[in-house]
């Protein structure tokens, strides 16, 4: 048993690296814009159609991985106008995305819901078969994303963005366009979504219609562990870069933990009910500390024996 | 500098809801010009305000800001030419942001964003001394994020974003409602300052009859979306309190409103 964790643990590595991936997009809309965007649960999927398809006509992994993200940029775009040029609530502009990725997938998988793609027959960028490498080659990408975002948030567009997150009223005032960024937000969110789901794709050799399904919670699950782990270690203000490291972190812990799950032979159709219950304890958390601090009940059992 | 022609603004028409927030307001500001608006509760002074801003488009009328007539622009386009002080601490500036970072987000007001960095070495040292003429102890917490800081320092640093490039008209919202009575006067005494030292062309909704009339050159009062007083000069110095209420009774033919906090002397 600890045998097989060993042998396989670069292999659950990378795939929680993937996820990790997946929710530093996540964390764009989620944390920066504010907007909870179910998009994502299509682009996910979307992304590792796309790289299949390429790769099958045989393309190489390369293209693959740039159409995917292109392709959940488009995802991204179309919630950004469903959202503000429409004026649909965020959440069910996502929702309508994510609906209609559904058939747009199977359009683009041949109305198959299960493209293989084995790292026998085709050049991938990475693979469980080879987990070493593509261990190495996802902490890259990884590490490579992180510094892009660290930069772009950092610019005078990043900051814009920011503000409209934090503060539309403000940002408008500032002449800032909020539609605008708020679309270019969920245009690179999704992008980076699907770009993980073509990452995810060919490394299990096979891209699902269905892989996406959960994709918005487990990504919330990583940036909350993250953070919270985050907090624990330094307490104070922490570099955002390094936030960012650990929301990744954040996707390969709950890798893990799915990972023991499905090793101690617990029924996998139970999964998606671990998932739902591990995001409801860390968000329930905090909020019951800060409750536990200042409470009616309290109030009424402190405040009567301070006059006693 | 500001020309607002016959404001005319009607929130949920043909419903039950229907609101007549403005009447056929006008006001024309010189540049230098700074000037108090008073009145009762639903007068229209935040309304006229928010029209100016372009926070929703106007019925009828025309605004022209500087020669520019921004009559059809959205808020966002409109902000080059404004800055703005809001009544909530919270609304001016971005509390999950560093002070720095919200300076030099005021900073590119009007200007394209692009991928140059947010914040320059040599703009924080700008913000350094810009911080420091304030005077509460701001100057050495650059980094720190906004949400940290009180009411009166949140207001004063979105006054000095207002005015961080001169704006063509700055307008403030009854912006030291929400504040203590010390920390107030502070926040009204730095932003005369600032309006004196920029020479700025400037509009200050506020409640307090007596800060009306101590500052600024121009006061006018309104009253059912319209300014029913307009005084200014030798006439404003000489105003008093007594003056207003009385003036009030006889342009409106009503008592003023019952508000208690426009009566406080």
């Amino acid at each position: 048993m600890i045998e097989t964790i060993i042998a396989g643990l670069p292999g659950t590595l990378a795939q929680g690296i993937i996820y990790g991936i997946m929710a530093l997009g996540v964390y764009i809309t989620f944390k920066l814009l504010n907007f909870a965007d179910l998009s994502v649960d299509g682009s996910f999927s979307t992304g590792g159609i796309v790289a299949a398809m390429v790769i099958l006509s045989g393309k190489s992994w390369v293209l693959a991985l740039v159409l995917a993200f292109i392709a959940g940029a488009a995802a991204g775009l179309i919630t950004g106008v469903l959202h503000t040029t429409f004026g649909i609530p965020d959440i069910l502009a996502g929702i309508l995305t994510q609906l209609a990725l559904y058939s747009i997938n199977l359009r683009i998988s041949n109305a198959q819901s299960s493209v293989p793609i084995s790292v026998d027959k085709y050049d991938l960028a990475v693979s469980l078969r080879y987990q070493n490498d593509a261990l190495i080659t996802v902490a890259i990408i990884a590490v490579a994303i992180i510094a892009v975002m660290y930069a772009f948030f950092g610019t005078e567009m990043g900051s814009a963005l920011r503000a409209t997150g934090t503060n539309p009223a403000m940002a408008k005032a500032q002449g800032i366009n909020i539609n605008i960024m708020k679309t270019i937000g969920l245009v690179i969110s999704n992008a980076l979504v699907a770009f993980a789901g073509a990452l995810y794709a060919q490394f299990n050799g096979q891209a699902n219609v269905n892989n996406g399904r959960g994709a918005i919670v487990i990504g919330l699950a990583a940036i909350i562990i993250g953070e919270v782990i985050c907090n624990v270690i330094f307490r104070k203000k922490i570099n955002f870069a390094i936030l960012l490291v650990f929301v990744v972190l954040g996707g390969v812990l709950y890798y893990i933990f799915m990972d023991l799950v499905l090793k101690l032979k617990l029924n996998t159709n139970d999964l998606k009910l671990f998932t739902a219950l591990i995001v409801a304890i860390f968000l329930a958390v905090p909020y019951l500390k800060g409750k536990a601090n200042s409470s009616f009940r309290k109030a009424a059992r402190e405040g009567g024996r301070r006059h006693a | 500098m500001l020309s607002a022609n016959n404001l005319k603004k009607t929130f949920n028409p043909g419903t039950i809801n229907e609101k007549v927030a403005l009447a056929g307001a006008s006001l024309y500001l010189e540049e230098g010009e700074f000037c108090t608006v008073i009145g009762g509760n639903g007068a229209g002074k935040s309304t006229f305000l928010n029209a100016v801003a372009g926070v929703w488009p106007v019925d009828r009328g025309t605004i022209t800001i500087d020669g520019v007539d921004v009559t059809g622009l959205p808020e966002h386009k409109r902000a080059k030419y404004l800055g703005r002080v809001f009544q909530d601490p919270m609304t001016g500036t971005a509390a999950n942001m560093q002070i720095d970072e919200n300076m030099a987000l005021a900073a590119r007001r009007g200007k394209i964003r692009g991928l140059k960095w947010g914040v320059t070495s040599s703009e924080r040292e700008k913000y350094h001394e810009m911080l420091k003429q304030l005077d509460l102890g701001l100057e050495d917490r650059l980094t720190a994020k906004v949400g940290l800081l009180s009411g009166g320092q949140r207001q004063a640093l979105t006054l000095l974003m207002a005015t961080i490039q001169k704006p063509k008209v700055l307008l403030l919202d009854e912006h030291t409602a929400a504040l203590d009575p010390k920390t107030a006067s502070k926040v009204l005494e730095i932003t005369d300052m600032l309006i004196k030292e920029n020479n700025l062309t400037a509009m200050m909704v506020t409640h307090n009859m007596r800060d009306a009339i101590k500052y600024g050159n121009r006061l006018i009062m309104m009253n059912e979306g319209r300014v029913i007083l307009n005084i200014s000069g030798e006439e404003k110095k000489q105003l008093s309190i007594e003056d207003l209420l009385h003036k009030f009774e006889e342009v409106s033919g009503t008592e003023f409103t019952n508000d208690t906090e426009i009566l406080s002397k």
